[in-house]
């Protein structure tokens, strides 16, 4: 496999949330608008790319045994420096993820990345996959909370299209899964057609 | 007064899986049959009450007087990890029978961010540790609760004729938007 193709698998062909099925607990519990979304799926991008480099870095000295925990604290200390840094820096952003940040440590896609593919390629091969992986998830979410945005309250990006809301119900939490639901079913529509 | 606060709001009014979001892949994942779905919300229940009682403890006699309050994400997923192996080899010695109606979710079990996230909100909210344990107890009930009920709902949906891109997960998530619309309904009972 070439290194576009690592790249691009991420998109649509094995995107993370789509396809996959992974990280969907902050796929719902974020995406209530598209700049929160693009946020979540930043973040987390971050988180995969840092600790595909060190998984990939110090494959070769971790006994296969505590393979998982070691993982876990490299992921772990990752997830901290970015809740600290968007504290700092992005306070807005930092207040409307507010769990859901801790929460990129159980977040499936960054342990799955990191036991499949870092621990048994180069560093190269690692940072291309993380990216692919980060900016598929990150994609998935601001469409999601693009659709959710629009349908919702008729803005995109905090702009509002038309004055007034729309269906309210699709900020709301029943929303997040109708949406999802039915982003999923058109995506199985387009890769199968 | 308080705990009865505590226990139908997290229940009823913010339902963790159905408001909060916490738990999804449990909760689509293993929520085809009625009996694996008990199965899960009694793995939950256990060690999700035990994990916040020693989550809190790890916080306010280690992490605070130390002045460690940031290390909290990755203390908090260590004690719950080796907690979860550790439950899995007590149980495997004393109770061989609860082993086998548990033993194959406790694994899930660590990354299952409700565990987690309900560690933390118990923090966040400054709950004490009577307080803390009630919330996750209600917690994991409110988490059966609404496996058991979705479990139910997909069991019939497997008969139904359903058009064919949407079926299983798709479909399975706007089921689970509406159950959640009707969990809308207790807004506003505490």
């Amino acid at each position: 496999m070439n290194q576009l193709q690592n790249f691009t698998k991420g998109f649509i062909k094995e995107n993370p949330v789509f396809v996959l099925l992974l990280g969907l607990c902050p796929t719902l519990g974020v995406t209530s608008s598209a700049i929160n979304g693009l946020g979540m799926g930043l973040a987390t991008t971050f988180v995969l790319v840092m600790s595909n480099i060190v998984v990939s870095l110090v494959k070769s000295q971790i006994p296969d045994k505590v393979r998982i925990p070691a993982f876990i604290v490299i992921i772990a200390s990752f997830v901290t420096i970015v809740e600290l840094v968007m504290q700092a820096y992005t306070p807005a952003l930092f207040e409307s993820l507010g769990l859901f940040i801790p929460l990129i440590v159980v977040n499936c896609i960054v342990l799955g990345r990191a036991e499949a593919f870092a621990s048994k390629q180069s560093i190269g091969s690692s940072i291309i996959d993380g990216l692919g992986m980060g900016f598929g998830f990150a994609f998935a979410l601001t469409l999601l909370g693009g659709v959710r945005e629009i349908l919702g309250s008729a803005a995109i990006f905090g702009f509002k299209i038309i004055p007034g809301d729309l269906m309210l119900v699709f900020v709301l939490a029943p929303g997040a899964f109708i949406a999802l639901g039915y982003l999923i079913a058109i995506i199985n529509k387009l890769r199968k057609a | 007064m308080e705990y009865f606060a505590i226990i139908v709001g997290s229940i009823f009014v913010s339902n963790i899986v159905l408001a909060q979001f916490l738990g999804i892949c449990p909760f689509i994942g293993v929520s085809g049959k009625l009996s694996t779905s008990v199965g899960m919300g009694g793995a939950v229940l256990f060690v999700m009450t035990i994990a916040t009682i020693v989550t809190w403890v790890a916080q306010y006699y280690i992490l605070n007087p130390l002045g460690l309050g940031f290390m909290q994400t990755i203390v908090f997923i260590l004690v719950i990890a080796s907690l979860v192996q550790m439950v899995e080899i007590i149980l495997k010695k004393i109770s061989p029978s609860l082993f086998q109606a548990l033993g194959v979710f406790l694994p899930l079990i660590t990354t299952n961010c409700a565990v987690l996230g309900v560690a933390i909100l118990a923090i966040q909210k400054d709950f004490n540790l009577l307080e803390g344990v009630v919330y996750a107890i209600s917690n994991a009930i409110g988490f059966t609760l609404a496996i058991v009920l979705f479990a139910g709902i997909r069991e019939h949906l497997d008969n139904m004729d359903v058009p064919k891109y949407m079926r299983g997960v798709p479909i399975a998530l706007v089921v689970a938007g509406i159950l959640a619309l009707s969990f809308m309904g207790f807004t506003g009972l505490v």
